[in-house]
């Protein structure tokens, strides 16, 4: 890997300041949606859009692109924005989120708009998915050992597939039932991206249902644990990188990020996991503020950078 | 008379060859894995008993092994499917789709990507098991789901067929299949397509048309010969595509008789007689009796006297078709 200039990562992080705004604008249009995961995984959507994806926003269905499974559905704004940002559709359709006769559904529907790689909302399911989408590839790699399938294309099935997770959605079982499937095949095309923001609806993870030690729980189920933190994009970069090294095993970049990450009155607050501004707790800033303080947060933020 | 149209075995009522439908799932797979190399087939620890060993042997390279845990066979079967395989996973029905079904849902339904469920061992002929093992409620949860096909066929060889045709149909199918052996009526002449429904047993002028799906169609053939000898004429169609229905041949032999008796190995809420009654609700409401289970669940025993038990045997079949008949006009 080449490492990024800091320019690069100046870019980067004016990048996801610029898909934060999206976000809050595009919740506060729609007056309903979840905030603190968008806004907290914008860094990692960021770098897979703009650095770490093989993708091309003008051929969605590009055979050879890498495939990014969205598995809670529900921060599905943070994709919609940074898919507009890469090109796939005008930022501004990111205003008709939520509404009647949107291709921008509340949680993602794969046929209504390309480059969603599968329709998804109820937790859990998304890593079975990316598990039998990398099962499926290597099957076809293994059948096609050529470097070329003698057509001058590439071989199919030779991309990677990333899945991002909520850390919530550990509570369901479908999860370690893919966990144990992905560890049994070793399907090293595989990564997991788990968001571990430690909040879930009705309060912090660890309260509801402890999941620690995570880590060791995958070690333990034959998977290669990289942590970062989930805010430093060269360092999310350089674990997408090294898991493209673990030959053996699928990865999972345990991503340890800050719900609400961007706008200081919200950060780490359970309370905005399913408000949109405006409709969000009001000790801190009144509801009918909320937007335009958050907004303000990111202009200043930008002008700093 | 039986149709000569349907091609059917020539000794059906004498003796009829036997084999369960799932074999005709083992078959058919493997010939449809032959044609197409996307065909792949998953199981949850029931190789065997869905009969997907036969698939396992032919292609090892093809079959995957998911253990225990139907909810992770039907996502990384949708998985497959959204890469561009042709899926079939296999477990017994009360589990797939009974325990798995927002999955099927989820990632298949809506995501509309052509997985096929094959829930085994469906209907009180599972036999000694009991009732936690036989499914009488997934053709309910089945229809209710968007993009869905399902199809129940009515013998081994209508099951092999179906399985062809359900790797080719690009889209969403469920497909139902019984444990116990039990006569193969059709033969490779037989007509079968999809959402075709076939009429097995015809009258010049009937008084009722009796609508059946599964092996309980060879019950429904019994009761027509024998209301022959009583002087009633019936008409026996066999309905293996449960959704989509055939609305044109449904509609056809319903008008033409004026009552009808819809048979199945199921709860009558939800199920096939549910479909039918819908349909003709609409367009030609008449007298309908259902056989089927009546909103209770099964119990050990075997397979002939469960069938007999819950009021699904030839003999039921012919008291229905007398009590619709005084209930018209």
């Amino acid at each position: 890997m080449v490492p990024l200039t800091d320019e690069e990562v100046r870019e980067l992080s004016t990048k996801a300041n610029a898909i934060r705004q999206t976000i809050v604008e595009m919740l506060t249009a729609a007056g309903s949606g979840h905030t603190a995961g968008p806004l907290g995984m914008a860094d990692i959507f960021t770098a897979l859009y703009f650095n770490v994806l093989k993708h091309d926003p003008k051929n969605p269905d590009w055979a050879e692109r890498d495939r990014l499974i969205l598995s809670n559905g529900h921060i599905v704004p943070v994709r919609y924005a940074a898919m507009a940002h890469a090109g796939y559709f005008p930022v501004e359709e990111c205003l008709t989120l939520r509404k009647f006769g949107s291709r921008l559904q509340g949680h993602p529907e794969r046929d209504m708009l390309p480059g969603m790689e599968t329709t998804s909302g109820p937790l859990g399911s998304g890593l079975s998915q990316s598990s039998g989408y990398a099962y499926a590839a290597r099957m076809d790699l293994i059948r096609e050992p050529s470097a070329s399938n003698g057509a001058g294309g590439k071989r199919s099935g030779d991309f990677r597939v990333y899945c991002v997770m909520s850390d919530g959605e550990h509570e369901e079982g479908n999860t370690w039932e893919a966990i144990l499937f992905a560890g049994k095949y070793r399907l090293a095309n595989l990564v997991g991206i788990m968001d571990r923001n430690n909040i879930q609806i009705d309060g912090d993870t660890e309260n509801i249902m402890p999941l620690e030690p995570l880590r060791d729980k995958y070690e333990a189920f034959n998977w290669h644990v990289i942590e970062v933190d989930g805010h430093n994009i060269p360092q999310f970069i350089a674990a997408c990188d090294e898991a493209k090294a673990i030959r053996e095993k699928p990865t999972l970049i345990l991503a340890h990020t800050i719900p609400g990450k961007g706008i200081r009155e919200i950060e780490g607050d359970y309370r905005w996991h399913g408000n949109p501004p405006g409709k969000g707790p009001t000790d801190k800033i009144p509801a009918d503020k909320q937007a335009e303080v958050f907004l303000n947060e990111l202009r200043a933020t930008n002008q700093r950078q | 008379m039986i149709s000569p149209d349907a091609k059917l075995a020539a000794n059906i009522f004498d003796k009829p060859a036997l084999a369960s439908t799932r074999e005709g799932f083992g078959k058919g797979v493997v010939e449809a894995g032959t044609a197409d190399e996307r065909v792949v087939v998953l199981t949850a620890d029931l190789a065997e008993s869905t009969q997907a060993h036969h698939f396992q042997k032919a292609f090892p390279d093809r079959f995957v092994q998911c253990g225990v845990a139907e909810q992770n066979m039907a996502t990384v079967a949708a998985g497959m499917a959204l890469y561009g395989k042709i899926p079939f996973f296999t477990s017994y029905a009360t589990f797939s789709p009974g325990r798995n079904w927002e999955q099927i849902r989820t990632t298949i339904g809506i995501n509309n990507v052509p997985a096929i469920v094959c829930g085994m061992h469906a209907g009180v002929s599972v036999g000694p098991d009991g009732a936690t093992h036989q499914a009488l409620e997934d053709m309910a949860l089945m229809r209710a789901i968007p993009h869905f096909t399902v199809i129940s066929a009515c013998d081994s060889e209508e099951g092999r067929k179906a399985t062809i045709a359900a790797a080719k149909l690009g889209s969403p199918v469920y497909m139902r299949w019984g444990r116990d052996k039990t006569p193969v009526m059709t033969t490779a002449e037989t007509p079968f397509e999809i959402g075709k429904a076939n009429v097995l047993w015809k009258s010049d002028k009937p008084a009722v048309a009796i609508f059946a799906t599964g092996h309980l169609v060879y019950q429904a053939l019994l009761a027509a010969r024998q209301l022959e000898g009583e002087n009633i004429s019936v008409t026996v169609t066999n309905v293996h595509t449960v959704k989509p229905l055939d609305r044109e041949t449904i509609l056809r032999e319903a008008r033409a008789a004026g009552a009808v008796v819809t048979v199945e190995e199921h709860q009558i809420a939800g199920g096939f007689g549910s479909a039918i009654a819908e349909l003709l609700a609409q367009e030609c409401p008449l007298p309908v009796e259902f056989i089927g289970v009546h909103d209770k669940f099964g119990q050990s025993g075997e397979p002939t006297e469960l069938v007999e038990h819950y009021g699904m045997g030839t003999s039921h079949i012919v008291a229905a078709v007398k009590k619709v008949i005084s209930r018209k006009n």
